[in-house]
């Protein structure tokens, strides 16, 4: 791999014209194991290998990925990125500038307590099975599903500023749903979140915490016990929310629009823009005093799927303050768009899906702070309120500013105590209202780095996985019940 | 066949796994081939500013072992990567449990000669970056010459697929496709434009710039109107997105799993009899391969007829079962979901855009929505939002654009309530995949909450 990054940073560097280059191999080994209803419905694995080219020439940008690793192959690919860059000149807006960043010559291996890839697909088979048969044995379930999945992925990065970097990461992801159809109406559970579970920077460890067998009678039994629940009331209520919740919330009104790239207008034909304008930096109230979030891709913040050693321009990870005390205080940022906004360093957030897509800005992870209250606190601050669990819909406008999400489940609260579950439930807001009205959050024994395995952005789409540590919230007069208003 | 491989290739791939599957004690083989190239031109802010090419194969490999099964793949093609993969996947399936539902491998006979198609363009193949560069350039000028600024993207492309197996299966599919998208952003208004096509030629990048250009300058100044429910005009792609949310229910195995907004609603009038959806391969405005994940010829599949869902598609599996013929629409095995339509195609009617517009006396005429997510599976509610080109229709007039609106509507309910449908159109959005499709005029959509421009 290493002789294939050189010869490809090489032949792309030393190219007429170019003025920085610099490449990345990428090889990726995948298992995916799934049931349904007793039957093993997906087992598989996967490889990939290749190389992404890209390189600065005439002040634009040029990039082609190949899976030919010969030495005319990459060659060729090399070629076909300046040739790329070149064309860009003919429509260029501005010479791309880059933010200083040191050559950094590091090896770096996620920890991995228990190889997921060591285990018999056999034995991971019948831990989903064993599931399986528990959630059909609820009256009522009408259809169970468990997954498993396993990613394990080395990449090379070097570039032409002198940085070789080799980074191994280690995935791990598991979860299981029970389904329940009576009388017209579809009702579904999940365990530990949707999105096919909880997906973490781990091996199979991750998968012994989270205990599927221990949590699927409780998950059967809920998914049908929804049928009878009450609708969710339709009004004006307290809202809380569990800390899977809470992660989409954050993933969606503060992860996105910190998006520099987004905010600069890279996204708008597609993804879409920002609230977020530079005049809002360091200025925008942007939820009460007590919301305090940043963006964090160090091993330190936690084993998310946005945590790196470098990112895929081979800068640094880092932690970035973005809301402090209500206050929003920072961008997501690449070298390019560092740059353009006067910023003497990226923070290190570019990433790519795979060897043959261009780095884009990503939330690495992007985490509600911890907060001072205690969970007696979040539910019983308040006479009555409204308990939210585990995501069932989400959807935002395309500047982050007006959203709505479903969840599987919801719960009156009355003095700090379920009073009755609730069917259907949906909430719907304005991004900076909402998070102004946060009036609790959770301690750190109750604070979870969730993995969202489906974000999706850039033309060609990428498709990756991003972190989000959040613990139980409660927030103000939050509209309730939109997404079934007659 | 496009030229990063051949039939003479593929063929040679499938009898080297069919001898290491031998040799490793697999009853059968069946691989999946394929690959392509792409190139994506990417412009913002007046600009090129991401500028991509990628070139990838694939093999897939799915051994059969009594009554189990399982699939390994790799990007490469050599005859070691076929060893390596093919004796992990019959390792894989002898691992996996056993699944009395699966079909033994699919025969020649039981496979059916797909519907010819042409699909493949060979200038299209080869657009390079230049032309691109050339096409974008020029419609950014159109847009800046109407004062505002353009993104979006220009992609050309070719692909190939192929399914062969041990029984003797053949089946290869190439095809182009070239994609010109545009936004067109001025102060307080925006508008878009989209098209997708086999033929690059096809596409006509100005035309898409000037339309871009043209809505967000008659969407200038949007006006804030209370929310409420509408006489709505849906453009195509407005119309695929949404409609496009129900089109996995059509499957045999989702009903079956009571997961189908279609559970115990075969047979029954459910939409207004103005509806009517096929799924047909052979259309000439479709695209991709005329044959399933098992290399089964797609046969065409009335889905509706008249308002009343009629035929879902049917998977080998499923359709043992069930006692049912097999549709050619079955998804590569191991799966969840069974098969699902591929080539849907909603039938138009005799109205123009123009014709709905003038004969409504009150409305919201929507060029695009986003973020489409389901909120009831079997009510089929989907909320999502307008974006980029959302007015208001006074009197059977345009009257300038609106602020976008948040929706929470049935799907169900919307094809209830279709009171006229353009010429259908290959229609191209972002939130599903390409379909024909008409433009719609649909009366009490609800527009529930309002964002802020």
């Amino acid at each position: 791999m290493k002789e294939i990054v050189l010869n490809a940073l090489d032949a792309a560097s030393g190219a007429s014209g170019v003025t920085y280059a610099d490449a990345r191999v990428v090889e990726a080994r995948e298992r995916s194991l799934a049931t349904k209803n007793g039957r093993a419905s997906q087992v598989s694995t996967s490889e990939t290998l290749g190389v992404g080219i890209r390189v600065l020439a005439g002040g634009c940008w040029g990039f082609s990925a190949t899976d030919d690793l010969s030495a005319e192959g990459v060659r060729r690919a090399a070629a076909e990125a300046v040739a790329i860059a070149e064309a860009s000149g003919r429509a260029r807006a501005g010479e791309v500038v880059l933010a200083p960043e040191s050559a950094w010559r590091a090896e770096w291996v996620s920890p991995c307590r228990i190889d997921p890839f060591s285990l018999s697909v056999e034995a991971q088979l019948g831990l989903l099975l064993a599931v399986d048969e528990t959630l059909r044995r609820e009256p009522g379930v009408t259809l169970a599903e468990g997954s498993l999945s396993m990613r394990r992925e080395r990449q090379i990065f070097a570039s032409s500023a002198g940085s070789l970097i080799d980074q191994t990461r280690t995935f791990t992801g598991a979860g299981f749903e029970a389904y329940s159809f009576r009388d017209g109406d579809i009702q579904k559970r999940s365990y530990p979140n949707s999105f096919g579970g909880q997906h973490q920077l781990k091996g199979w460890e991750l998968v012994e915490e989270l205990d599927l067998p221990g949590h699927a009678p409780r998950v059967a039994s809920e998914a049908v016990a929804l049928h009878s629940a009450g609708s969710c009331p339709e009004g004006e209520f307290d809202l809380i929310l569990d800390s899977s919740q809470l992660a989409l919330q954050i993933h969606e009104s503060i992860g996105h629009p910190i998006e520099l790239d987004r905010v600069l207008g890279s996204e708008a034909n597609y993804a879409g823009m920002s609230f977020l304008t530079l005049d809002q930096l360091g200025r925008l109230q942007y939820g009460s005093p007590i919301v305090n979030a940043v963006c964090d891709a160090r091993l330190e913040h936690g084993p998310g799927l946005g945590t790196f050693a470098f990112d895929d321009e081979g800068v640094e990870a880092q932690r970035i303050d973005v809301i402090r005390e209500g206050r929003f205080t920072g961008y997501m940022t690449s070298r390019e768009t560092a740059a353009a906004i006067g910023q003497q360093r990226s923070n290190g957030t570019m990433r790519a899906t795979s060897w043959s897509r261009l780095p884009l800005i990503r939330m690495t992870n992007v985490s509600l702070l911890a907060g001072a209250q205690s969970i007696e606190e979040v539910f019983g601050g308040v006479k009555r309120a409204i308990y939210m669990e585990t995501n069932r819909s989400w959807s935002i406008d395309d500047k982050r500013y007006q959203f709505q999400f479903g969840c599987e489940a919801g719960w009156e609260i009355e003095d700090g105590k379920r009073k009755r579950m609730l069917k259907n439930p949906t909430y719907s807001g304005i991004t900076t209202e909402f998070w102004n009205s946060c009036q609790a959050i959770a301690g750190r024994e109750h604070w979870t780095l969730w993995g969202v395995p489906n974000c999706g952005k850039g033309q060609p789409e990428q498709v990756i996985g991003t972190g989000h540590g959040a613990s139980p919230a409660r927030f103000a007069k939050i509209k309730i019940g939109a997404g079934y208003a007659k | 066949m496009s030229a990063l491989v051949t039939v003479e290739q593929c063929r040679r791939v499938m009898e080297q796994a069919a001898r290491w599957g031998r040799k490793a004690g697999a009853d059968g083989v069946e691989i999946l081939i394929g690959g392509g190239r792409e190139a994506l031109t990417r412009f913002a802010n007046n600009g090129i500013h991401q500028n991509v090419a990628e070139r990838e194969q694939y093999l897939s490999v799915r051994a059969v072992v009594g009554q189990r099964t399982a699939r390994a793949a790799t990007n490469s093609l050599t005859e070691e990567a076929v060893r390596r993969v093919t004796e992990e996947a019959v390792a894989l399936a002898r691992a996996s449990a056993p699944d009395k539902e699966m079909c033994p491998l699919l025969t020649p006979a039981e496979a059916g000669t797909p519907p010819a198609v042409a699909r493949y363009d060979a200038a299209t193949a080869e657009t390079g970056p230049a032309a691109r560069a050339e096409a974008v350039a020029e419609a950014i000028g159109i847009v800046r010459a109407a004062g505002q600024v353009a993104a979006g993207i220009y992609s050309t492309g070719e692909s190939f697929e192929a399914v062969l197996n041990s029984e003797g299966v053949e089946a290869f599919h190439s095809e182009t496709k070239a994609v010109f998208s545009i936004t067109a952003m001025a102060a307080d208004s925006s508008g878009w434009a989209k098209t997708s096509e086999t033929s690059a030629g096809a596409i006509g990048t100005a035309a898409l710039a000037r339309r871009a250009a043209e809505k967000a300058r008659l969407s200038a100044g949007p006006r804030e109107i209370a929310p409420g429910r509408f006489t709505v005009i849906l453009e195509p792609a407005a119309v695929l997105d949404l409609v496009g949310q129900i089109v996995p229910g059509f499957s045999a195995t989702s009903v079956a799993d009571t997961r189908s907004f279609l559970n115990d609603r075969l047979g029954q009038a459910l939409f207004g009899t103005n509806i009517a959806i096929t799924d047909d391969a052979s259309h000439p405005l479709q695209s991709g391969a005329p044959f399933d994940g098992e290399g089964m010829a797609r046969r065409p599949l009335t889905l509706v007829r008249a308002g009343t869902p009629l035929e879902v598609p049917y998977s080998r599996a499923r359709a043992r079962a069930e006692g049912k013929t097999a549709t050619g629409h079955g998804l590569p095995l191991p799966n969840e979901t069974g098969e699902m339509p591929a080539n849907v195609v909603i039938a138009g009617g005799g109205a123009s855009i123009e014709e709905m517009i003038r004969s409504t006396a009150r409305g919201v005429l929507v060029t695009r929505v986003w973020y489409i997510r389901e909120v009831d599976p079997y009510e089929t509610i989907m909320t999502g939002m307008t974006r980029d080109g959302t007015f208001l229709i006074e009197g059977g007039e345009m009257a300038g654009g609106l602020k976008n609106f948040r929706f929470n509507h049935s799907i169900i309910e919307l094809l209830k309530n279709v009171e006229a449908l353009s010429h259908a159109a290959r229609a191209t959005g972002e939130e599903t995949f390409d379909m024909v499709a008409p433009a719609m005029k649909v009366r009490d959509f609800p527009l529930s909450e309002l964002t802020k421009f």
